[in-house]
Formats: C-alpha cells, sequence, structure tokens
C-alpha cells in the first residue's frame, strides 16, 4: 500500500514539475521570443511638454532723452521692471508674456543722433551705435514738443529694433506712478507692435488650440501663411497659352536677383529658400472669362478664381528633388482672343493689381500685353515683361504667403515701410517669434500624438533610430522652451526648428509602417495545434491535484471532528 | 480657405519695355521630327524624336540652373541635385524584330532600362543611384523603384557615355533592366509632359495612346546628356533627347490592304508646328522607291534628303512643319502611300541576336545567346553583356563560345560572380565575329530555391532575366558622316560616329523566361500544423510516461473461478 501511495505521490510531482516548467520557462521562452522591438520613449517628458506652458520674455530698453523727465523724477525712478501677463488658452496650453523693462537716460551719443532732422535718420544712427540683440526692443521716449516726429504722429517704429515714442502728456501734473502707468501703456503698445501681440501667438498655437478662441482676422491671417517648415521652394512660372501670337520674354534671373533675393537673404535666419522658375506654353486657365461690353474687356469674377488654377495646377509639377512646401507664383499672359483680361472683386470693382492668390499655395497676376500689339499685329509679337511691375506684386504675395503682415498699427503710429531688403528687423522679429511659437506646437503635438499612437499599438516595432529622434526631438523642444523664456529668440527658432525636423523624422519613419499585424484569429489557427495538446492534459492533472488536495483536506477534518 | 485678390497699391507708371528694343537670344532650341519608314513585312515604322538643348552649366550647383524655358524642370533638377552627367531610360511594350524589320533608330530593351553616368564629384553612388530611381519612378510612374543591388550592374565596356567627356571609370555608371516592366498610358503621359508644347500642338498631337498602343512595338526613351554647342566645340550643351518609336501593323489591322497615312495610324492629322520648335520636320523614307515603282505618295514633296543611317544611304521626302505651304489648301497634312507592287526581301541585318533556355527539369539549364554576322567577307568584334540574377546559379567553368564550329576563345571577359540576395551576374565578351557566321555562346546554370517572402506574385508565370546587350561597331558599307555638329536629322545624329568606316550599333536579345522551382504557399501553415501535432504527440506520451502511476493489480478471478466461488460460499465451504 506505502508502495502504490508513493508511486502517486512521484506522478503528481512530476506533473507539478511539468506545469512549473511550462509556466517558468516555456511561457516566458514564448513570451519573449514572439516579443517585437520596442525602444524605449521618454514618455514622462512628453507627458510634461503636452501641458505646454509657454514664457516669452521681451526685454525693453526705455531710454529717456534729456528734457522728457526733471533730475528728481529721475533719481526716483526704478531702474528695471518686470510685468508679467498670464494668458490661460485651454486645458493644457498656457502662455505668459514676461515685459523686462530697463530704463536708462539717453548718452550723449545717443543725443546726438536724436538731434538729426528726421525720425528716418535719427533711426540710422542710433542704429550705428548699438547692436540690438534679436528679440529685444529699444523704445526712445523723446520731448513732447519734439520736431522729429509729425505732430499727429505718437509713436515711430524703424526699421531696426528702435522706436521713437513722444512722451505722454500729464507729466508735469500727475504724481511719478500715473506718468509711470501712462508710458507703461504706451511702451505696451510699442512692443506689441514691434515683437508680437496676444493675438499672434493664439494663431501661432492654431494647430494645438481649437479655433474657436481665435479671432476670425487672425486665423484668415495664419491660415493664409504657409506652415512652418525648414524650407520652401519658390516657383515663378510664366504661363503662356498662346505661344502662337506672343513670344515673351522675361528676365527672371535678374529680377529674382535684384527683388526676390534680398528679402531671402534677410529671411535665411527662418528657412532655406530655393527659387525656380520655368515657362509653360498652352497652359489654360481653368474658366472662361467673360466679356464686359461696357468696358470691353473680358472680366474673371472673384468667385469663379477658385476654379482658374484646376488644369494649370497638374501641369506646374511638383519638385522632384525635395519635399518642401512649394510656393507657385504666375504669370498668366491671356491668349490674344482673351484680351485684355481683369479681374473684379465681390464688390464689382476692378482690381487694380489684377493678381490673386491663395492662402498657403501662392498667386497669381494677370499681366495683359494688348496694348503693345502696335497697328501691324504680325503673330507672334515678341513681348519683354515688365519685371518691376510683376515682382512689385510677387513680392507682396511673398510677405503675405511667409506671415510678415503688417498688423493694423495702433492709431498715431508711424511704422516705417521696408526698404528694399523686403522687411524690417523688427517684422523678422516679430516672424520669429511666431514661427518659434508655432514650430514648438507643432513638434509638441506631432511627439504627443505619435507616443500617444505608439502607447495605443502594441505591435509596432520601435527601433533605435526612432527613439534616438524622439529624445532629439524632445530635447531640443526643452531647450527651445527654455530659449524663449530667456528671451534668446534666434536660439529658441534654431531649437524649435531642430525639435520640428527630428519631431517630423520620427513620425514619417518609414519603418513604423512596418506593422507587424498578426490577426487574432490566424494567431489562434497557428498556436492550437501545439497549445491545445500540451495544455490540457497539464490542466487536467492540476485540476485532479486540487481535487485530491480538497478531498484529503476534508478527510481530514472529518477525522478531527 | 478661398481665393483673395491682391489688394497691394500698384506703382501707376506703367514702364513696360518696347517690345522691337531688345529681345535676348535664348540659349536652348528645340526640335521635332518623326521618321516614317514602310518595312519590308508590310508594317510601318514611325519613330519621333523631341530634342531640347540648353547651353547652361549644371554642374556648378543650383545656381546656373534654376530657371528653366523650354528644358523641363523636373528633369533638371534631377540633374543638378543628383550630379547626373548622362541619363538614359527608356519603357519598351513588345520587342523588336530585328529580322524582319531591320535596325531601329533607337534600340531599346523590352520593359525599362535605365542607364545613368554620375559625375566624379558624386561620393556615395549606390545611395545616390537608389533616391535618383526613386525620384524616377516618381516622375514617370513606372515601378523603377524595384532597382536595388540585385538587378544593378556596373558594366565595363559596353555603355560608354553617348556624350562628351571621356570617362572610363565605370564606377560612376549604374546599368538596371525591368524586363517584367509594363509600359502603358500612365508612363506616355508623364513623358508627353516633359515636351514644351505638350500634346497641344507640333507632332505631339499624334500622340494618343489609344493608337500608340494598339501596335506592335511601342518604345519611349528619355536620354540626357552632354553635346557640343557649336562645330567647334568648346563649351558643351545639355541634350535632352525624347523618342518613341512605334511599329504599327496595318497589314493585319487594314483588312489586308498596303497602305497607310497619318489619320489611319494616329487618327489625328497634322495642322502646325510647335510654335516653340527651330524646326519640326516629319521625313517618309522612299529610298526603295525612286521611279515610283514600289508605291505612291501623296502629297508629293519636293524636297529630299539624303542621311546616312546605320551604315546605309537612304533617301527621305521632307514635309517642313513650319512652312505654311506643306499644310496645303486643307490647311492639314496627312500623308498616305499607297503599295503598288509587293516589296522585294529585306537585306539581312548584319547584326543579328537570339537567346534562349534549354534543358529540362527544375533543377539545371542552360543559356544559349546565338549571335549572327551577316557580313559576307567582314569579321568584327562585338561586345556581349549578360547581366542573369542571383538565383541562376551560372557554372562559368561551362562557358562555351564556339563559331563555325570551331572553338572562339574571347578576348576580353569581365565576369563578375552573383551574391545571393545582393547582386546579379555580370558577364561581358569580347569576342570576335568571322564572316558570315553563327556564334554560340552557352552557359550552364543551376536554379536556386528562394525563400517564400522572395517569390513573385503569380510565381508559376517564371522568372524574366533581361536581354542581353550585344554592343559592336560594325563595319559600314557607306562613308559614316563623323562630324558631329553639323546639322543633321535626328534620327541620324543619336550614337556619336568616330570613324567613316564603322558605325556602332547596340542590339538586344529576348528576355528569358525561366521557371523556378516553386513551392506550394499554403506550405508554411502546414509545416507548422505537422511540426505541431508532432511535438504535441512526443510529449503527451512523455508526459503520461511521467505521471502516470504505475502499480501492481491482482489479477482479476475468471468468469469459472469466480462461478465455482459463489457455488462454494452457498455450499459454506471456503472460496478458492
Amino acid at each position: 500500500m506505502a508502495a502504490v501511495e508513493l508511486e502517486k505521490e512521484r506522478g503528481r510531482s512530476a506533473a507539478l514539475a511539468i506545469a512549473a516548467v511550462v509556466f517558468m520557462v516555456g511561457i516566458p521562452l514564448w513570451w519573449k521570443t514572439t516579443e517585437t522591438y520596442r525602444a524605449w520613449l521618454p514618455y514622462a517628458q512628453i507627458q510634461e511638454l503636452d501641458n505646454l506652458q509657454l514664457v516669452l520674455n521681451v526685454e525693453v530698453e526705455v531710454v529717456f532723452s534729456p528734457g522728457t523727465l526733471a533730475p528728481e523724477q529721475l533719481k526716483k525712478f526704478p531702474f528695471t521692471s518686470v510685468r508679467e501677463q498670464e494668458h490661460h488658452v485651454d486645458a493644457n496650453t498656457g502662455l505668459k508674456y514676461r515685459y523686462e523693462t530697463k530704463y536708462r537716460t539717453a548718452t550723449i551719443m545717443e543725443v546726438d543722433a536724436l538731434n538729426q532732422p528726421t525720425a528716418q535718420d535719427a533711426d540710422l544712427s542710433l542704429h550705428m551705435l548699438t547692436e540690438s540683440v534679436c528679440g529685444s526692443v529699444v523704445v526712445y521716449v523723446i520731448h513732447e514738443s519734439s520736431t522729429l516726429l509729425p505732430k499727429e504722429v505718437k509713436a515711430y517704429v524703424g526699421h531696426r529694433r528702435t522706436a521713437l515714442l513722444r512722451t505722454p502728456p500729464g507729466r508735469e501734473s500727475g504724481s511719478l506712478k500715473g506718468f509711470l502707468a501712462a508710458l507703461d501703456l504706451e511702451v505696451k503698445q510699442v512692443v506689441e507692435t514691434m515683437s508680437f501681440s496676444h493675438q499672434d501667438i493664439l494663431g501661432a498655437l492654431s494647430d494645438r488650440v481649437r479655433l474657436a478662441k481665435v479671432s476670425k482676422e487672425n486665423l484668415a491671417d495664419s491660415l493664409r501663411a504657409i506652415k512652418s517648415s525648414p524650407g520652401y521652394e519658390i516657383t515663378f512660372s510664366l504661363l503662356n497659352p498662346d505661344p502662337k501670337s506672343h513670344s515673351l520674354h522675361w528676365d527672371i534671373e535678374g529680377a529674382v536677383h535684384s527683388y526676390i533675393q534680398p528679402l531671402l537673404d534677410k529671411l535665411a535666419p527662418v528657412a532655406n529658400f530655393s527659387v525656380d522658375s520655368q515657362i509653360l506654353h498652352y497652359a489654360m486657365l481653368g474658366v472662361n472669362p467673360r466679356f464686359d461690353n461696357n468696358i470691353s474687356a473680358y472680366v474673371l469674377s472673384e468667385e469663379s478664381l477658385a476654379h482658374v488654377i484646376n488644369p494649370v495646377e497638374a501641369r506646374l509639377g511638383s519638385n522632384a528633388a525635395s519635399s518642401n512646401p512649394v510656393l507657385n507664383f504666375l504669370l498668366y499672359i491671356p491668349d490674344a482672343h482673351h484680351s485684355p483680361l481683369l479681374i473684379r472683386d465681390h464688390n464689382r470693382k476692378m482690381v487694380p493689381s489684377n493678381a490673386f492668390h491663395s492662402p498657403r499655395w501662392g498667386g497669381i497676376m494677370i499681366y495683359n500685353v494688348n496694348d503693345l500689339y502696335g497697328n501691324e499685329a504680325e503673330f507672334p509679337v515678341n513681348i519683354n515683361i515688365n519685371m518691376a511691375k510683376v515682382m512689385g506684386i510677387f513680392l507682396a504675395q511673398l510677405r503675405l504667403m511667409l506671415g510678415i503682415q503688417q498688423g493694423n498699427p495702433p492709431p498715431g503710429f508711424m511704422l516705417q515701410s521696408a526698404g528694399n531688403a523686403g522687411v524690417a528687423d523688427w517684422e523678422l522679429d516679430r516672424l520669429l517669434w511666431s514661427r518659434s511659437v508655432e514650430n514648438v506646437a507643432t513638434a509638441s503635438t506631432t511627439i504627443s500624438s505619435l507616443a500617444q499612437l505608439l502607447d495605443q499599438i502594441g505591435n509596432i516595432v520601435i527601433n533605435d533610430n526612432i527613439a534616438k529622434q524622439v529624445s532629439s526631438a524632445v530635447t531640443s523642444l526643452q531647450a527651445a522652451v527654455a530659449e524663449l523664456e530667456t528671451g534668446n529668440l534666434d536660439f529658441a527658432l534654431q531649437y524649435s526648428r531642430e525639435a520640428i525636423l527630428a519631431s517630423e523624422r520620427a513620425f514619417f519613419d518609414p519603418s513604423l509602417l512596418h506593422l507587424l499585424y498578426f490577426p487574432d484569429d490566424q494567431k489562434f489557427a497557428i498556436y492550437i495545434p501545439l497549445f491545445l495538446p500540451m495544455c490540457v492534459p497539464i490542466v487536467l492533472s492540476l485540476l485532479k491535484i486540487v481535487k485530491e488536495l480538497r478531498q484529503k483536506r476534508t478527510e481530514k477534518q472529518s477525522k478531527q471532528d | 480657405m478661398q481665393w483673395q485678390v491682391t489688394d497691394v497699391p500698384m506703382n501707376t507708371d506703367n514702364g513696360d519695355i518696347n517690345s522691337e528694343e531688345y529681345t535676348p537670344i535664348p540659349k536652348d532650341q528645340f526640335q521635332e521630327e518623326l521618321v516614317i519608314k514602310p518595312l519590308h513585312s508590310g508594317d510601318i515604322y514611325a519613330s519621333f524624336q523631341f530634342r531640347t538643348i540648353w547651353d547652361t552649366d549644371f554642374s556648378h550647383g543650383k545656381k546656373g540652373m534654376s530657371h528653366y524655358r523650354l528644358f523641363p524642370k523636373s528633369l533638371g533638377q534631377v540633374i543638378s541635385k543628383f550630379s547626373v552627367r548622362e541619363l538614359h531610360i527608356s519603357f519598351t511594350q513588345g520587342f523588336w524584330r530585328t529580322m524582319q524589320w531591320g535596325q531601329p533608330f533607337i534600340p531599346a530593351p523590352p520593359g525599362a532600362e535605365l542607364w545613368v553616368w554620375f559625375q566624379d564629384s558624386v561620393t556615395d553612388i549606390d545611395s545616390t543611384w537608389k533616391e535618383l530611381t526613386n525620384v524616377l519612378s516618381g516622375i514617370f510612374c513606372a515601378s523603377l523603384n524595384f532597382i536595388d543591388s540585385t538587378n544593378t550592374v556596373q558594366p565595363s565596356a559596353s555603355f560608354k557615355p553617348l556624350g562628351l567627356g571621356n570617362v572610363t571609370d565605370h564606377r560612376f555608371l549604374r546599368y538596371a533592366t525591368l524586363p517584367r516592366e509594363i509600359v502603358c498610358t500612365e508612363n506616355l503621359t508623364p513623358w508627353k509632359k516633359l515636351l514644351p508644347c505638350g500634346s497641344k500642338a507640333g507632332l505631339a498631337v499624334l500622340l494618343k495612346s489609344e493608337k500608340l498602343f494598339h501596335s506592335s512595338y511601342h518604345s519611349e526613351a528619355v536620354h540626357i546628356r552632354t553635346v557640343c554647342k557649336d562645330w567647334q566645340c568648346k563649351s558643351p550643351a545639355w541634350e535632352l533627347r525624347q523618342s518613341l518609336n512605334v511599329v504599327f501593323d496595318l497589314y493585319t489591322s487594314g483588312q489586308g490592304k498596303k497602305e497607310w497615312s497619318l489619320f489611319k495610324m494616329f487618327s489625328r492629322t497634322l495642322t502646325e508646328a510647335c510654335p516653340v520648335a527651330s524646326s519640326s520636320k516629319v521625313y517618309v523614307d522612299v529610298t526603295d522607291n525612286p521611279q515610283g515603282e514600289l508605291f505612291d505618295l501623296s502629297p508629293a514633296t519636293t524636297l529630299y534628303s539624303q542621311a546616312v543611317v546605320l551604315g546605309d544611304r537612304r533617301t527621305y521626302s521632307v514635309y517642313d512643319l513650319t512652312k505654311p505651304e506643306t499644310f496645303g489648301t486643307m490647311r492639314s497634312l496627312n500623308p498616305l502611300l499607297r503599295w503598288k507592287a509587293d516589296a522585294g526581301d529585306m537585306l539581312r541585318p548584319l547584326l543579328h541576336g537570339e537567346r534562349y533556355v534549354a534543358g529540362f527539369g527544375l533543377q539545371t539549364g542552360e543559356i544559349h545567346t546565338l549571335i549572327y554576322n551577316n557580313h559576307p567577307y567582314r569579321a568584327f568584334p562585338v561586345l556581349l553583356l549578360d547581366t542573369v540574377p542571383w538565383y541562376l546559379r551560372l557554372y562559368i567553368h561551362t562557358l562555351k563560345v564556339i563559331s563555325k564550329t570551331r572553338d572562339n576563345k574571347p578576348s576580353y571577359i569581365h565576369y563578375q560572380p552573383s551574391k545571393d540576395r545582393v547582386s546579379s551576374h555580370l558577364l561581358e565578351m569580347l569576342i570576335q565575329l568571322p564572316p558570315h557566321s553563327v556564334t554560340e555562346v552557352t552557359v550552364q546554370f543551376e536554379r536556386a530555391l528562394l525563400k517564400w517572402t522572395e517569390y513573385t506574385p503569380d510565381p508559376n508565370h517564371g522568372f524574366y532575366v533581361g536581354s542581353s546587350v550585344i554592343s559592336a561597331l560594325v563595319p559600314s558599307i557607306v562613308a559614316m558622316d563623323t562630324n558631329n555638329t553639323q546639322e543633321r536629322p535626328l534620327f541620324s545624329s543619336f550614337f556619336p560616329c568616330k570613324e567613316e568606316s564603322s558605325y556602332f550599333m547596340r542590339v538586344y536579345t529576348e528576355p528569358l523566361l525561366v521557371n523556378l522551382p516553386t513551392p506550394d504557399f499554403s506550405m508554411p501553415y502546414n509545416v507548422i500544423c505537422l511540426t505541431c501535432t508532432v511535438v504535441a504527440v512526443g510529449y503527451g506520451s512523455f508526459y503520461n510516461l511521467v505521471t502516470r502511476t504505475f502499480q501492481v493489480e491482482e489479477p482479476s478471478p475468471g468468469l469459472a473461478r469466480r462461478l465455482a466461488n459463489v457455488i462454494r460460499r452457498i455450499r459454506g465451504v471456503p472460496p478458492l
């Protein structure tokens, strides 16, 4: 009897041992060998970035020219003040603007500069004196009765990063505090014009924030401007639908060199630009213009503009050599039977520029040549295109597309119009501010949605390259946020560009497409022939053992009773 | 977002330059040409060539070439981005039958062929090549992205640059063919888009896909190379040559009548030249018909042109589309040719090649390449290029070259063995062909077993092996024109000619279709099931053996004994 019991005991322990081997070795081994490789990602930091709290720091210097402040007032004047403004945009986006204002009196050189006859000269000579840091603003407070500015002008914003501000009234009568408050208000307006306003930043955040919060006008502005990207391709196309009657010549090389290149050189910190041009023959517009007897011209109404471009677009071609967004500028020469061709806006008025643009796509200008035919209309007519006229329009459209908007200056402000360079320093700063914020917002959204996606789908392989890209994007993002906080605008932009590049590279990495997708039914079909015959005896013998144990226990209990 | 009117203050001065004042000399020019050649078989061969010449400097970075006039922007960007010295790409549907049709102006193998010479400045050629093929597959809507290291080779002698520059370092050359590629409308549309006039004017209006693909042979190609700008050849210019060759079988489709017209072939007629073209001509080959006894060509033209093409002096009727009188009163040009008598037999082409696979079973086989030299008394050397994929393992020791039943030792052999799944075999040989002979090149191979993921869709169709390429300098009957810069018809100026006594010729053989041992593709699952069952059975008996408890059991008494015991119990006797 004891031998039988012993034999039974041995069988039981053998079954337990096999079960133990299967569960301790077999299942982990199976798990390990069928696991997909998933590199570690900094989820915590991504989570942190998803909850974006941006601090934008602007350094403002307020310089008092002599006579604007009495000496005793000057003594009591603070050297610096920090004004902060907090906005809660939505549940996980917060904005804080910090204006670090320094007050000082003008140096002798600056006084000299301010004694120039006109504001432009003063601006120029002030620029010679100091090299202003990217993103900073210097406001010179000049005497109320200064002749530097025309009477009705309250403030003047020059080409660089300086502004001239007339002292606000009520200096003598009011207290210093009241004066300071009035001055601060004016300075704030100047700074908002020269660096950024809340609306600009909201527009830049439109990727993250629900659009209802952004005002409609700003939305239009931010949608018109092409998305921030590390590079842009600018393509000028001359459309000649009628090469039989027009033989066209355009000196695009010279025009680009003298009109477009200075602007692009100035914008080099924002993105890389490449410019090319082509001539397309037999490129027709998609709409038949209607002839208007009153003005004896063909007319395109504003509503039909949307259909104009579709047939042309197929021929424009995309850039074979890069994947940057393309800005198209088309110069359309109407054929001899459809000229002159004019555009009429929704008020049924002729558009003087005869040009139109589409947000984030580019612009078209219609260039009528019918008055160049001369008397003896011998086709084809040789036509040289006046590039100055064309480039004026294209330059304006390019500025719109790139998001260098003039904005609406507050009343009493005089903004120096951009010179040959096409863009003033402070306009560039404005662009840098909104582009940095936009890049940071886009990159953080990209990274967090990538992290979310990878978290959700467990079958995607995350290789080391993607992990590297993600962590470099995260570090660049953190650096960009930190630089914005200290007010180093150019570094902030640089880091945010790196962040956006790395995040896009990670997001669009082709290796993520190799989704190892095994449908559950097929998995079962593969596993059942092996797992079913293996598991059934183990489970059955385990059940048996448990049953016996329980029986034994009840027996023992009944014995004790 | 909707379209918006641009609101910009205009400067009012209207300083348009007077049109007569200044017209710059264009740096590029465009020519178009169509050659129609009645073939002896009754088919019609139509060959379009469009040439754009642009004297610009691509090599100096992006600066020189970003403003395009006639040259297509997409190709220009490809040239400058990938530092291409020369690019030749062709898409062909059907096989050119040299024995019936003679020589084409621009030969091409069936499927897609791409060969590119890169500039010496390119450091990582393989990755550039990979990127280039991807970009080109996007431009031409073709599966060129399937070109990888397994079908790319670097021929050492067969593919020399056709343009300027005497590079011989074949490290900068890449050559690949996709014999399986099917050419259709989606390849023709982007090809037409590269033309300055598109398909709106000029000869390109004839290129309608419903007719072009209803043909025996269709081949479109793009060739980019550098050529001399002028006769002094001091500075180079870029040449883009787009060619389209098509052979129509009008004999069978036209109810056996031997006549053709432009309208019959293309269902279009010509009404104008492309306005930006500097020359636009239609040539009709009338060499065989000097007195008009063979066929009638109408409208008759007084313009004749003679050209030396492929070692033969040919006469052509020329229609110049830039002249309004060409179109006559109908304002359209529709040349019509009517055969009156049966054309005689065609002269056998001097050089001709064939290829086939011999052998039986799925283990080994033999590739036979036959090269014909039909010249009655001249021997000449040819370069034979063979690329064989790695899954046919060549036994190179079995290579035999036999002409006129005698062993013919190649004077130059360049062999690059394949690596499984990495590169293919490359075999290049310089063979001297005796006059009036057939040379047979044979080599045996073994078929490899592929991994089950490496089989193409429909593997029982077979696997293609690209055409062999035979390149030769063929002795010419007439003196060839060696002045390459002189104004000549486009069809006669594609291959540069270095000496008067011979001309360059390239012949492609048929591609091969080889069957590989193909497994049953449900096999993996069967294998899994079978293995699992075996494992499960083994495991089950093992488990049983280990966990079963063995105990000695008293044998149960038999039925007789049990009955006896019952009786004994009744009787009160102790049981047995």
